[in-house]
């Protein structure tokens, strides 16, 4: 399908009312979507410390608040992410604790906390297999934390390389290598050539290699694994590829090359950028708006190009600061979180 | 904590006749300093020219004068202006503080650490910093 030549919206499905402070960050449930005849299920993390869940009724569409994660954070709930089974969710606190959450389908019970981070921790990331957690922290660190039997998790490797606040950690969709981006305006690459869990930071992308030149608030991958967005307080999004064919045969680490820039788009901070499966860019900023990208198609000697798919402005009352595409195929729905307090779901439909 | 004073002998220039405004109303002016008992208007941080204010665009940006090149208040005193203007202007508004080119040492990095919301937020949890803010405000009326 040709995304351009379609005449698309971002049609506002439901304001999802019930945070009473800033919503940070939103993540879906993974294996939660309409295509496996489970209903979708969304978790959202705020200022007010709490988590909410809320899913989506089967019969009547509508979203409701399933139940509040409260009482275990005291502070600011900065992200959370599920794990690959969508079984367990973890929470990162600027308490400076890490929380992990079962999930019993109508409960959630806290089954685990991981402390180790001297203050605030920012994101959380499982690996694609659910083996291992990274966290990060205003305190410089990145944490590798190995899940063990009984809900115990272990720290596996402190990683220390950044001059600043780790803003946020993020694993590669298909392999362990763990990515991450900071106040100091690089992005890191951490990767343990033999397997034994030794990881060290790989490459550095900073502002002398194409980078961003300043603050980078997050990171995300397209489907296949060989391309990387990122988004920044200098109001860019950078597009990042690799020889991921290289890096799965197992030869070597296979460094990751600025392709392209996006610039012009928002006019304040860019909080949040997340690709779709089927190749969308989302992305949400201080400027209350979101905007959509896709590959232009049209490459020329200088690398791919994207264009602007559209632009929703005031899609909040204030700063946006996560947008995430739901996982499920076909049914193209983006969740985003606001300072305004709300969540939104999304749909991308074609005009009437 | 701070022994002795950074800024010993600061210049108070006289209060200016507050004139009546027609814009959104910002009192940064009865911002008290954190080391004295002066305003930031008596030590001229904070001037009226130095606030701008474009309601259509629901955009403020002041820019502040540190008394001393060095000074370590400069963080709080930045922290004490936003919490102002946070709880004085309507949340529409978009808010940016700097230091007035020239007027710190660490004038970039200054401006970058005022200006991260997530940092704003996390020192707004820290029951100290709060208390230091707080003192700085005039009571809410």
């Amino acid at each position: 399908m040709d995304l351009m030549e379609k005449n698309l919206e971002l049609v506002e499905i439901q304001k999802l009312e019930g945070h009473t402070d800033r919503v940070w960050s939103v993540a879906w449930n993974p294996v939660s979507s309409h295509a496996d005849g489970v209903s979708p299920i969304l978790a959202s993390c705020s200022g007010d410390s709490t988590v909410r869940i809320w899913e989506q009724s089967s019969l009547s569409r509508s979203w409701t608040c399933k139940t509040v994660l409260e009482e275990t954070h005291t502070r600011t709930v900065r992200s959370c992410a599920w794990s690959p089974s969508g079984q367990l969710l973890a929470t990162a606190s600027f308490d400076g604790t890490t929380g992990i959450w079962k999930n019993y389908g109508s409960e959630f019970d806290c089954i685990s906390t991981l402390e180790g981070h001297e203050n605030e921790v920012k994101s959380v990331s499982w690996n694609a297999s659910g083996s291992h957690l990274a966290t990060c922290s205003r305190d410089k660190s990145v944490w590798i934390w190995e899940v063990l039997e009984g809900n115990e998790y272990d720290c596996a490797a402190v990683l220390t390389g950044h001059t600043q606040d780790v803003k946020m950690v993020q694993w590669h969709p298909t392999m362990d290598v763990l990515f991450s981006c900071s106040y100091d305006n690089t992005i890191k690459v951490w990767w343990s050539e033999d397997d034994d869990g030794e990881y060290q930071c790989v490459q550095t992308l900073g502002e002398s290699n194409n980078g961003h030149s300043s603050t980078v608030w997050s990171i995300s991958f397209n489907a296949a694994g060989d391309k990387m967005v990122t988004c920044s307080d200098d109001l860019t999004l950078k597009i990042w590829g690799t020889d991921i064919a290289r890096m799965q045969s197992g030869e070597d680490y296979a460094p990751w090359i600025h392709l392209c820039t996006l610039s012009g788009y928002h006019d304040r901070t860019i909080y949040s950028a997340h690709w779709s499966r089927d190749d969308i860019i989302a992305s949400g900023a201080g400027d209350n708006a979101i905007r959509l990208f896709v590959d232009s198609k049209d490459d020329s000697v200088d690398g791919p190009s994207y264009n602007l798919l559209l632009r929703k402005n005031k899609a909040h009352e204030n700063d946006v600061n996560s947008v995430q595409w739901s996982p499920g195929e076909g049914n193209r729905l983006l969740a985003s979180a606001s300072d305004d307090g709300m969540v939104k779901i999304w749909q991308l439909a074609t005009k009437p | 904590m701070v022994t002795g004073l950074i800024n010993e002998n600061p210049i108070i220039y006289p209060k200016k006749e507050r004139r009546l405004r027609t814009d959104t109303s910002t009192t940064d002016e009865d911002i008290k300093d954190p080391e004295h008992p002066n305003t930031l208007e008596d030590l001229r941080v904070v001037t009226e020219d130095s606030v701008e204010v474009d309601d259509e665009n629901s955009y403020v940006r002041v820019t502040f004068t540190p008394t001393v090149e060095h000074c370590s208040m400069a963080t709080v005193i930045g922290l004490c202006v936003r919490v102002k203007l946070l709880r004085s202007l309507p949340s529409r508004y978009k808010i940016d503080i700097r230091v007035a080119p020239g007027s710190h040492a660490t004038e970039d990095a200054l401006n970058k650490q005022l200006n991260d919301k997530e940092r704003v937020a996390a020192a707004l949890e820290n029951p100290n910093l709060v208390e230091m803010v707080d003192e700085c405000l005039p009571s809410e009326e």
